[in-house]
């Protein structure tokens, strides 16, 4: 790595360390903020730099940690709750849902709650049911609450100041397992607002579309380079932002290539590949359909631990390029 | 062998349970007669209103679902005379007293109970999402229980502002059957947030009375499990209420650490809606609800004032039907205000748009 690339944990850690050094109303606050294995290096001596009042590590209380820091937006401050991992923060999910989420729509603006959650996807190693998930799909269904899900390093930092600074309440959800992708440092601009952060084409192709966000771009990305060698050349759309939704760029890009192939690290029933196809149906001319769409998801199982069920259990690269070859060759 | 069980409840409140006790004129003291005359008015501008929505209801003009704060006046009004615009106090789903102890507009309230476009809330919220951010009101919400970590996170954000503010939230003894009560004070504690915890003690949640739902009646034991300062007082009695708030805020402002009072009330009304609930309340009965109408908050205080010579008899008429008519008044601009128009149904989902 360079001088001038981060990696995505670093991103992250870089984000925390703009918005306490610049904005003196942010606070972060959640379990484990401490001690260094929770967070892996994405938190690392936050602490020590900007004090124990301002990196606050809690109680073993979701809820009652992820209200109070409700509260504390509502007063004017902009914390940022650190969820560990998104299995336990469904313990935290009531004020994230009814409070933040609809507080601006309640008050008729008159008064808001913008609360950064964090919640972090970690999953894999044999962790097993509990220490795997990644909801994000859930939290998108919910109007006013903003769901972000960097995939580059660069969005891991940005992403973070730019859903801290704004004025609506975020969940920001990073992957475990790309925290060790690197990508070229950028200079921060803060004054980009959520409502103009949309999806970003990662790669140019005619032949088939890939959607993703988070770590399946990743996965879009290494099977975008498997299909070139064999002459397949894939576009993929990172979408970013998953609540609101953009689907105008994938429906652009569908309409060019007419495949569509949508990767999601969750479920498929009522889940962000649903979200993405239906986009796209709508959007998209059915003259312009070449194949019909396919869905790449974990198997509608919750997570086994066994390294053997694991490897059937997860979405990889072999199996997004096996799809797309499908679509294309029937 | 027979299995042995321990009693299901038992009662440490006393008195302050039984309606025949506490039924005397409240003992005013030296207290300030002009702010005592100012609790009597607001007290009876929170009555007039209940009793008008309540009216509403019963005419099917008001849709919201309403929960009435009759009998229980003497809290918010006592409570809040220790309060400041800078202080934040988060309400629930009976939450139209709180608002108007703190000064909050009364046409604001009626317009939103009738779910205008003049309305607190834009008609947005309806009877359980009031606001008044200019007199400290920071919100209210229905969802049980949700109030309290809003209240101590709210005390945090003043805790870091250092100016000596508190966050207040109220509930009610069903709250106190929820698991955020205690993760709440837990961490008010540990991050020694200037939190107030005002647990309103009516002895009833939903239909199921106390005793029902858990096994003491005293809800302070709950805060003396976190080793939080802890006050169990007659909600009925302004007076009682206000020197209890004295404390238990000066301590919270000094940096002394969160308080929680518990003060013992009754509802006149029930659960929902403008009617006595004595059908609905698997013990509660026309008996009951006849004998607490007896420790009235309103009376116990007008009557200290007449005996004491602050207030006549044609005085208090007079500030009865003043109060009456501050209610009438702001039922007749709602009634000529519009509702939300259509066209505004996205606005405010997001700040930024979407």
């Amino acid at each position: 790595m360079s001088a001038d690339e981060m990696t995505y944990a670093e991103g992250i850690r870089r984000g925390f360390e703009w918005l306490m050094a610049n904005d003196p109303r942010v606070f972060t606050i959640g379990q484990g903020l401490w001690s260094p294995w929770y967070v892996g290096a994405s938190m690392t001596d936050l602490d020590k730099k900007f004090g124990k009042e301002r990196v606050i590590d809690t109680p073993v209380s979701e809820l009652g940690t992820t209200a109070a820091a409700v509260g504390a937006a509502i007063m004017g401050y902009r914390p940022i709750v650190i969820h560990p991992r998104m299995d336990f923060m469904v313990l935290g999910t009531d004020p994230i849902i009814n409070q933040a989420a609809k507080w601006s729509y309640l008050f008729a603006g008159r008064s808001t709650a913008p609360i950064t959650v964090r919640g972090i996807i970690n999953r894999g190693g044999e962790q097993g049911a509990q220490h795997s998930q990644s909801l994000h799909s859930w939290y998108a269904h919910i109007p006013g609450l903003r769901v972000l899900m960097p995939a580059t390093a660069d969005d891991a930092r940005d992403l973070l100041i730019w859903g801290t600074l704004s004025d609506d309440p975020v969940l920001y959800i990073d992957d475990r397992w790309l925290y060790e992708q690197t990508g070229v440092v950028s200079e921060v601009d803060p004054d980009v607002k959520l409502s103009d952060v949309g999806p970003k084409l990662r790669r140019e192709g005619g032949d088939i579309t890939l959607v993703g966000a988070g770590w399946t771009v990743k996965l879009a990305l290494e099977a975008a380079e498997i299909l070139a060698g064999e002459g397949i050349e894939a576009e993929i759309v990172d979408l970013r932002q998953i609540n609101p939704i953009d689907h105008t760029l994938a429906a652009q890009s569908v309409s060019r290539t007419g495949r569509l192939v949508a990767i999601d690290g969750s479920w498929s029933n009522c889940g962000l590949s649903a979200e993405i196809l239906a986009g796209a149906v709508e959007r998209v001319a059915p003259a312009n359909w070449k194949a019909a769409p396919r869905r790449i998801t974990l198997a509608e199982a919750p997570a086994p631990a066994a390294r053997s069920l694991e490897a059937v259990y997860y979405p990889d690269a072999d199996g997004v390029a096996e799809a797309a070859r499908e679509l294309i060759h029937g | 062998m027979k299995p042995t069980f321990h009693k299901l409840h038992r009662s440490t409140l006393g008195d302050l349970v039984e309606p025949g006790a506490y039924r005397d004129p409240v003992r005013i003291g030296n207290r300030s007669r002009e702010a005592l005359l100012e609790d009597l008015a607001c007290m009876l501008r929170i009555r007039k209103t209940e009793e008008q929505v309540g009216t509403l209801a019963e005419q099917g003009i008001v849709k919201t679902p309403i929960h009435l704060a009759i009998g229980q006046e003497a809290i918010p009004v006592g409570l809040s005379r220790h309060l400041r615009p800078s202080d934040a106090v988060f309400g629930g789903h009976r939450s139209h007293a709180h608002y108007l102890a703190l000064g909050g507009d009364l046409d604001g309230l009626i317009a939103e109970i009738m779910c205008r476009e003049t309305g607190v809330a834009s008609g947005r919220g309806g009877s359980m999402h009031l606001i008044d951010r200019a007199r400290g009101f920071a919100g209210s919400v229905p969802l049980v229980g949700a109030t309290i970590p809003l209240g101590v996170g709210a005390a945090l954000a003043l805790k870091m502002d250092g100016q000596g503010g508190v966050g207040v939230c109220y509930f009610g003894d069903g709250a106190c059957e929820e698991g955020v009560l205690h993760e709440s004070l837990n961490l008010a504690r540990v991050l020694n947030a200037p939190a107030i915890f005002v647990a309103e003690n009516n002895l009833y949640s939903s239909h199921l009375d106390i005793a029902q739902r858990q096994p003491n009646d005293r809800l302070a034991r709950f805060a003396e499990a976190h080793d939080m300062r802890a006050r169990t007082v007659d909600g009925n009695d302004v007076c009682a209420v206000a020197a209890a708030a004295e404390e238990l805020v000066g301590a919270a402002r000094a940096g002394d650490g969160p308080g929680f009072l518990e003060v013992i009330t009754y509802r006149w009304r029930g659960h929902v809606g403008p009617d006595a609930n004595i059908d609905v309340g698997l013990r509660r009965s026309a008996t009951e609800v006849a004998a607490w109408k007896k420790r009235d908050p309103i009376a116990r205080l007008a009557s200290a004032l007449i005996a004491d010579g602050a207030l006549d008899e044609a005085g208090y008429d007079v500030l009865k039907q003043q109060e009456l008519e501050r209610v009438n008044a702001a039922i007749a601009a709602a009634e000529g205000a519009g509702f939300p128009d259509p066209a505004t149904l996205l606005d405010h989902v997001y700040s930024e748009g979407a």
